[in-house]
């Protein structure tokens, strides 16, 4: 199922392709190629269908517009964001705009990262950063085509015409063709005119960026008919769920199959590299099934790991050891030059436990195989169609060719859907039982295989000069994951420090980590911006001036920083018995400098966030709404990560099983105010998915040192840790 | 066979006492708004009404509605046109959207017996359905806007 929407409003889920496919019309064919982004005719593009150009943006003889987005929606809003960046250049009538999910084709719908990799992963908050100018740039190729048509109907020059949404205008006589009427006749020429830069729409004439258009999926999401994987149902359809290794990717060696296999409805088993599938004809019957399925399993990687002895124990000793090999993560200046200088050195350490992504619909896929075998198609809501075709086509030894990947609505992201695991073990389930089949990984399941966010341990010097400037910094993190899940957010770049020595220090356990939610960023943030409160108050000076006069922070950090003390009154006497605190992180481009006043009940350990504010720079804003929603999204997670939530691995397994046991926040814990501001500039479009979390643990546990003259120093700010760090 | 109404309809399934309504409902009938989060009556995804109750269908056994009256998100209302639904969409509360079915499920109980509740009334009520997207907040402000123009 490609999830299609056609209308502004009503929000109704069509069929993708071939509705419109009969209605005649013009159709573009858009390929991405090194100099950007390039439209074809359909001509050009049939000639080139072995080059798998594939179509874009389809104009109907009935004026509708399908504009595909590669927008993987799990509610941040980039499905209905990247078509309206497409249609702004059009200048399309946004109502007549359906929207289809682009194919699983990195090669066509992928954007550029590195070393000339095009990739689809919404992830990292990339999707309307990395596309923007590309689909500005096809959107205006879009309008020039459209008034080249109506010049040569109209037997005058195409500079003298104008357009309106959906209408191209002559202004001499009034004359008028929609854009529906001109795709009756037109004609897309071989060779596309080209588009420079400058010739893009001026921000004040945008019509829908920067505006508030309502997103697609919000009327769906209301009433039940937003399809996710989870609801995908075919004819003769199977169900499966799995019991995996409890310590992670273990094989399993026997199970009692005869026993599982006479169960009412159970349809077979099906060993997996980690795991054991059990299949029935309803979900209800191989839930039970797989309850009573009973595994030995082979010796894992992580055997008799345990984590909290690891962070507390092994961390410190590989920090300590002068033999453990170091990588380098960034350097600047002198840094060994400038401590050998150092009027004072001043010295943190930090730590934080693993995370879970918690993304509330637990992983699934379901996959089906034609007659012949030959051909698979899978359903699922994730953030990387691309790589789980690739990954389902690698498992089952075809090529990419032969893997249709049909994307739905995603219950959540957060970094947890991104890779095609369950694609891939929904495809082996399907090959062994030869029927479709609905894969549904159980909440403990899920948790029990989380790829969760690393456990780490942070290690901070700074050098300060006599006058107290901040000439020195040294930050080492320690931990599981490499450069990838660990050195995110290590940068300062937001301060003037000159001389600098980041680096890495690895060790592998062999439990599954991954991308969460701005992921390093977290623990690196919390551990740099609680360090530089500590230096603030050692210096015995406001944090913010501290940051601008001792940091050398740049003018777009003081930008950030003047925002939100304006917005929260930073000088302001606060209510007896609460407090606040300040900190900033970059992620994606964007910086977002945020402050949160708290207390704390002294007896039960709890602390409470009463208000939180955060100004963002976040470049030119696309969407407004979407983005303030993903801000407050994003500090409610952070919230939740910090206040509550912890897991714990013993004798290599997950300890938490549920929601009872990995708590997250809930509605009573939400605070009584948020506000989010964006810094008011021209430059192009950054991040806003995560750049509302990292800042959050230092703003509260700097704000906790105000109140207590205690820090605190270990993520997540459990009730007992509080209650430690109090009495210390 | 367990016999029931769903959404003002009589509907026989071919399903086993224990069998959770959760199930039922999604994969026996085949009305797929009603979410599965968690399977233990811990996240409140899978929040219906049972003879204008709300519960949770995870922990419901089919057994336990037979002759019974169960309403899911499609039987809301006819359209969205609850005052919920609108003011949900008025304020653009869902996200990834997962979770809200039951959210909207949960506060129309609270809204049938209470037309007016405060903040702490919604909270009190709402506090067992989690939303990782953290829309909290927009959940009250609908909830409150629900109930002014209801």
């Amino acid at each position: 199922m490609t999830i299609a929407i056609k209308g502004s409003q009503e929000g109704s889920q069509v069929s993708r392709r071939g509705v419109l496919a009969g209605l005649g019309g013009m159709t573009f064919c858009l390929a991405f190629g090194t100099d950007g982004a390039r439209l074809f005719s359909e001509a050009q593009a049939n000639a080139m269908a072995n080059a798998q150009v594939t179509p874009w943006v389809r104009i109907a003889a009935d004026g509708t517009i399908t504009i595909l987005s590669a927008g993987a929606e799990m509610g941040q809003g980039s499905m209905t964001n990247l078509p309206m960046i497409v249609a702004e250049e059009m200048d399309a009538d946004w109502s007549k705009v359906a929207i289809e999910m682009a194919p699983a084709d990195a090669s066509v719908y992928g954007y550029m990262m590195n070393n000339n990799v095009r990739m689809m992963a919404i992830v990292g908050s990339r999707a309307t950063m990395l596309y923007y100018n590309d689909l500005r740039i096809a959107g205006a190729q879009v309008r020039k085509v459209l008034l080249m048509n109506a010049a040569e109907r109209w037997g005058v020059d195409a500079a003298t015409l104008r357009t309106e949404p959906g209408v191209v205008i002559n202004p001499a006589n009034g004359q008028r063709l929609t854009y529906g009427e001109i795709a009756a006749f037109g004609k897309v020429p071989a060779q596309l005119p080209k588009v420079d830069a400058k010739e893009l729409k001026a921000r004040k004439d945008w019509r829908l960026i920067g505006k508030g258009v309502a997103r697609r999926d919000t009327p769906l999401k209301v009433n039940g008919t937003a399809t996710y994987g989870i609801d995908i149902k075919l004819p003769g359809m199977v169900y499966a769920t799995t019991l995996h290794s409890p310590v992670h990717n273990s094989a399993p060696e026997s199970w009692n199959d005869a026993e599982v296999k006479a169960m009412p409805g159970v349809v077979g088993t099906v060993r997996l590299p980690n795991g054991v599938a059990v299949v029935a004809d309803r979900f209800e019957q191989a839930l039970a099934a797989s309850n009573a399925l009973k595994v030995a399993w082979k010796k894992g990687a992580a055997a008799g790991f345990n984590s909290v002895e690891a962070l507390t124990r092994d961390y410190e000793k590989i920090h300590h050891d002068p033999n453990t090999k170091s990588e380098p993560v960034h350097t600047a200046g002198d840094a060994k030059a400038a401590f050998a200088a150092a009027a004072k050195v001043h010295k943190a350490e930090f730590h934080s436990d693993y995370g879970y992504h918690a993304q509330m619909e637990p992983l699934n896929a379901v996959a089906r195989f034609n007659d012949a075998g030959d051909k698979i198609e899978i359903w699922e809501g994730t953030q990387a169609p691309d790589l789980s075709r690739t990954a389902v086509a690698q498992a089952l030894g075809f090529k990419e060719e032969q893997v249709t990947h049909h994307q739905c609505y995603l219950g959540g992201g957060f970094g947890r859907r991104n890779g095609g695991m369950e694609a891939v073990e929904a495809a082996q389930i399907a090959r062994a039982v030869r029927r479709p089949v609905k894969l549904i990984w159980t909440r403990t399941e899920d948790l029990a295989q989380g790829r969760f966010r690393p456990q780490s341990f942070q290690c901070l010097e700074a050098a300060t000069d006599a006058s107290g400037k901040v000439t020195g910094w040294r930050h080492c993190v320690i931990g599981d994951g490499g450069n990838a899940l660990l050195t995110g957010g290590m940068r300062i770049g937001y301060y003037g420090v000159p001389n600098q020595s980041l680096e890495l220090r690895g060790i592998s356990h062999g439990v599954q980590i991954k991308h969460w939610r701005a992921v390093a960023h977290v623990f690196n943030v919390f551990a740099i911006e609680s360090f530089i409160d500590q230096m603030a108050v050692d210096a015995n000076m406001d944090p913010i001036q501290f940051r601008f006069e001792r940091m050398g922070a740049t003018p777009k950090a003081r930008a950030c920083f003047e925002t939100v003390a304006r917005m929260c009154d930073w000088k302001a006497a606060r209510p007896q018995g609460r407090a606040i605190g300040v900190s900033i992180s970059e992620r994606s481009g964007s910086l977002g400098a945020g402050v949160a006043e708290i207390s704390v009940d002294r007896t039960s350990g709890k602390i409470k966030v009463h208000k939180v504010w955060v100004a963002v720079d976040g470049g030119t804003i696309v969407s407004p709404g979407p983005a303030k929603a993903n801000i407050e999204s994003a500090i409610i997670y952070g919230l939740s990560s910090v206040l509550h939530e912890r897991v714990t691995l013993k004798d290599g397994a997950v300890e938490q099983t549920n929601f009872h046991d990995y708590s997250l926040m809930r509605m009573s814990d939400l605070p009584d105010e948020m506000h989010v501001q964006f810094v008011d500039v021209d430059t192009r479009p950054t991040g806003l998915g995560e750049i509302g979390n990292p800042f959050i643990a230092a703003a509260i546990s700097n704000a906790f040192h105000r109140l207590t003259g205690k820090r605190l120093r270990h993520l997540p700010f459990t009730p007992e840790r509080v209650l430690e760090a109090l009495k210390a | 066979m367990v016999s029931f109404t769903l959404n003002g309809r009589q509907v026989s399934v071919d399903a086993t006492a224990n069998t959770p309504l959760l199930w039922v409902i999604r994969d026996h009938v085949g009305l797929t708004g009603t979410k599965y989060g968690c399977g233990a009556g811990l996240c409140g995804a899978c929040t219906v009404h049972l003879d204008g109750k709300a519960v949770r269908a995870c922990q419901t056994q089919a057994s336990e509605v037979a002759n019974k009256s169960v309403i899911t998100i499609e039987g809301l209302s006819p359209n969205s046109s609850h005052p919920l639904q609108k003011a949900w969409v008025a304020l653009e509360v869902p996200q990834c959207g997962y979770c809200q079915s039951g959210q909207i499920m949960k506060a129309a109980e609270l809204l049938a017996s209470n037309p007016k509740p405060n903040r702490e009334q919604i909270v009190a009520h709402m506090d067992g359905n989690i939303c990782r997207c953290g829309t909290y907040h927009r959940i009250i402000a609908a909830v409150e806007q629900a109930s002014r123009e209801g």
